[in-house]
């Protein structure tokens, strides 16, 4: 066997795959964020709240209706969708003259609340949410046993992070999207409805962190503090890779990924802090972060 | 950019430190003598569904049974100590002072345990810990106010660890939580793994919180090649991992002990997922005929769920000291709260959650303590039938030898 700074080769190309498949949690969360944030200028605190309601509500689904997994990820970021599209009209619309500041504190609270009362509901302990029995089992790649739904969740967000850039960057939708961005009164001017495209993509950016609420239940414990554990670390991708850049959060993702899986193979107890670490050293020398413009 | 999880809770903290004592305050002036018990726990956070309102609900119980056959007029407080030292000290000090408060009940989180620990001790009141996992309480830092209930880091090592080796698996890898709690945990249960001949193979140390991946740890020991992998942390942490561990495929060839989980955990993992899990309670509603005469009893009151044995704990603790106020009469009761202690200790223990036992010299309850089986989906009969029994440990080696640091011991 041979090794590599003294870890056994298969051992470390083992912890290289699943730093991947931990990174494809952070870019399809950090996605939706950027979105949210390059469209909106609202930092969306409540992401990790409706990447909870997400998973809850394929859980529910489930125990409710009888509905199973795969309709659940279609179902889910739907119907959480559609809760980000009445928290926009009535709430975040509210702010977008105001400073950031506002919009995180209200994004804030609302993630407070919708945790709170999920708690209150369901309890701290968290839900049973099994492996689809399709996906079930493992497969030997020769260096590791890779579970077989690890490999569908890599596939599933390379696939969705790419249809998002392909949406935003090359078509016509997308185009509207950025220049309503840039200059909202000449865009309207053209007959476009931009407070009804903004809505839609902030729903839009919700139903992402649905989505992956749905691919995270059966491998996490679905329970009300689910979305608080990640949404640091989303953050933090989200800053390192620029703020609204949407290249940048899904490469910034995977990497991050990565760097976290090697530091569990050679400092396991650094593993937490290693993307703060990265997001100094990030923010000193490029402040608009890798991707982003500078303002 | 990013809020820290203790902006977060501090925030709740401010908030809810006022309403808790607050709401108590009126019907302590208004009210006669009676003897008041306060529920001091994790309301709203991890260890909401191990403890939280069922063991409110267990203490009430115990009130309910005992207090009126016997003419006391008892009340039960309860708050959210947040699992902060500073916010729990605050609460039993406000307790003690306003509102007339003898005996403080269940108080998860060591470190929350502790500092409610000194509080009785220099008030003088009552302090039943069934939620804390240190040792302490029994060891340096043991008072003649407090009496720990139900377990304790050494009883879950020795059970789990002990009895495991013995079934025969001799070679063990931990995943460990970095810190205190996490770190005596397999520290205590690879002394147990290595006197019973047993080998540890390695342990992964993981960052706490913040962690909630752990199959890079779950590889690495698979890639050493353990029979038994052993779980030193707590609460959701657990149920990651035995979720991963699933995933990953790694029994049969490895088992996997949760060196401190409850049934609540288990509910929430499926049986599907918890099956051949290795675990210790010292309390299970369906062991034997007591144990469900208790869950008869307490059901209407705990909303469809099985108490775990810290909640259980609670009754049992409760009953307890309303035996002893009860023998010395609420006067002197009230006015003594070392006095009630050494009453309990003098006094032996009996009831449908424990059993019959006795309290050590240095605060500890003594009961057996019993190592389980998560049970296979087709094994369970119905709702909450969730483990077979391997092994009874009983008081006399399921507890730690009195620690010599503790001065109630020299005494």
């Amino acid at each position: 066997m041979f090794t590599i700074f003294g870890i056994p080769g298969p051992l470390l190309f083992g912890q290289l795959l699943l730093g991947l498949i931990n990174g494809a949690f952070y870019a399809m969360l950090s996605l939706g964020l950027a979105v949210i944030f390059g469209l909106l200028n609202i930092i969306n605190f409540a992401h990790g709240a409706l990447f909870m309601m997400g998973a809850f509500v394929a859980w529910m689904l489930l125990n409710y209706a009888g509905i199973g997994y795969w309709w659940a990820l279609l179902l889910a970021p739907l119907i959480v969708g559609a809760f980000g599209l009445v928290l926009e009209r009535t709430l975040i619309s509210r702010l977008y003259k105001l400073d950031h500041l506002y919009g995180l504190l209200l994004t804030f609270g609302l993630a407070l609340v919708i945790e709170g009362l999920f708690r209150n509901e369901y309890g701290s302990s968290g839900m049973p949410y099994q492996i689809p029995s399709a996906l079930q089992g493992a497969t030997n790649l020769g260096f590791m046993f890779l579970p077989n739904y690890r490999g569908w969740v890599v596939v599933a967000a390379l696939v969705v992070c790419i249809a998002t850039w392909l949406l935003i960057e090359k078509t016509k939708l997308g185009a509207m999207l950025r220049a309503a961005t840039e200059n909202a009164p000449l865009v309207q001017a053209f007959g476009v409805n931009v407070p009804r495209m903004v809505t839609l993509t902030y729903a839009g950016g919700v139903a992402l962190a649905a989505l992956a609420g749905v691919l995270a239940a059966p491998i996490y414990s679905v329970n009300p503090n689910m979305g608080s554990s990640f949404i640091n670390t989303v953050f933090a991708v989200v800053v390192i890779g620029g703020m609204g850049s949407i290249i940048g959060s899904v490469i910034t993702g995977f990497g991050l990924g990565v760097i976290e899986g090697l530091t569990k193979v050679f400092y396991p107890e650094a593993s937490a802090t290693v993307v703060f670490v990265v997001m100094a050293i990030v923010l000193l020398t490029r402040p608009a972060g890798l991707f982003g413009k500078a303002a | 950019m990013t809020f820290p999880m203790t902006t977060r809770r501090a925030l709740l903290g401010a908030a809810a430190l006022p309403l808790a004592t607050g709401l108590a305050a009126p019907r302590a002036r208004a009210a006669g003598k009676p003897i008041r018990i306060g529920v001091l726990n994790d309301m709203s956070g991890p260890y909401r569904d191990t403890t939280g309102a069922m063991s409110v609900a267990c203490t009430r119980l115990a009130v309910a049974e005992f207090a009126a056959s016997k003419g006391l007029t008892v009340e039960v407080l309860s708050a959210d100590h947040q699992n902060k030292p500073d916010v729990g000290a605050g609460i039993a000090r406000q307790w003690f002072d306003r509102d007339g408060v003898d005996m403080i009940m269940d108080v998860p989180t060591s470190s929350v345990a502790l500092a409610v620990n000194s509080v009785c001790r220099e008030k003088n009141k009552v302090f039943i810990n069934s939620g804390a996992a240190t040792t302490g309480l029994t060891g340096k830092q043991c008072s003649p106010n407090t009496i720990h209930y139900t377990y304790d880091t050494w009883m879950l090592a020795r059970s789990t660890g002990g009895n495991t080796v013995k079934a025969g698996g001799d070679t063990w890898f931990f995943i460990t939580a970095d810190y205190v709690f996490g770190h005596e945990l397999e520290e205590i249960t690879a002394r147990f793994v290595t006197d019973a001949k047993g080998k540890v193979l390695g342990h992964s140390v993981y960052p706490f919180p913040g962690t909630t991946d752990f199959s890079s740890f779950l590889l690495a020991a698979q890639a050493a090649g353990a029979k038994v992998l052993g779980l030193a942390n707590a609460g959701t942490d657990t149920v990651n991992c035995v979720k991963q561990a699933h995933e990953f495929g790694l029994a049969p060839a490895m088992r996997v002990a949760a060196l401190l989980m409850t049934i609540p955990d288990v509910h929430a993992l499926g049986l599907a997922t918890a099956r051949g899990l290795l675990l210790t309670e010292s309390f299970y509603w369906n062991l034997n005929d007591r144990t469900r005469a208790f869950t008869a009893r307490a059901k209407p009151l705990l909303g469809g769920r099985m108490a775990n044995m810290i909640q259980a704990g609670c009754y049992a603790g409760t009953l307890h000291y309303l035996k002893a106020v009860a023998d010395m009469g609420v006067d002197a009761a009230r006015a003594d709260g070392a006095a009630v202690v050494a009453r309990m200790k003098a006094m032996p223990t009996d009831d449908d959650v424990f059993g019959p036992g006795k309290i050590r010299a240095d605060g500890q309850l003594l009961v057996p303590s019993y190592l389980f089986e998560v049970k296979t989906p087709e094994q369970s009969k119905g709702d909450w039938d969730y483990y077979n029994l391997l092994a009874t440990t009983e008081p006399g080696e399921a507890w730690q030898p009195m620690d010599p640091g503790c001065p109630l011991v020299k005494a």
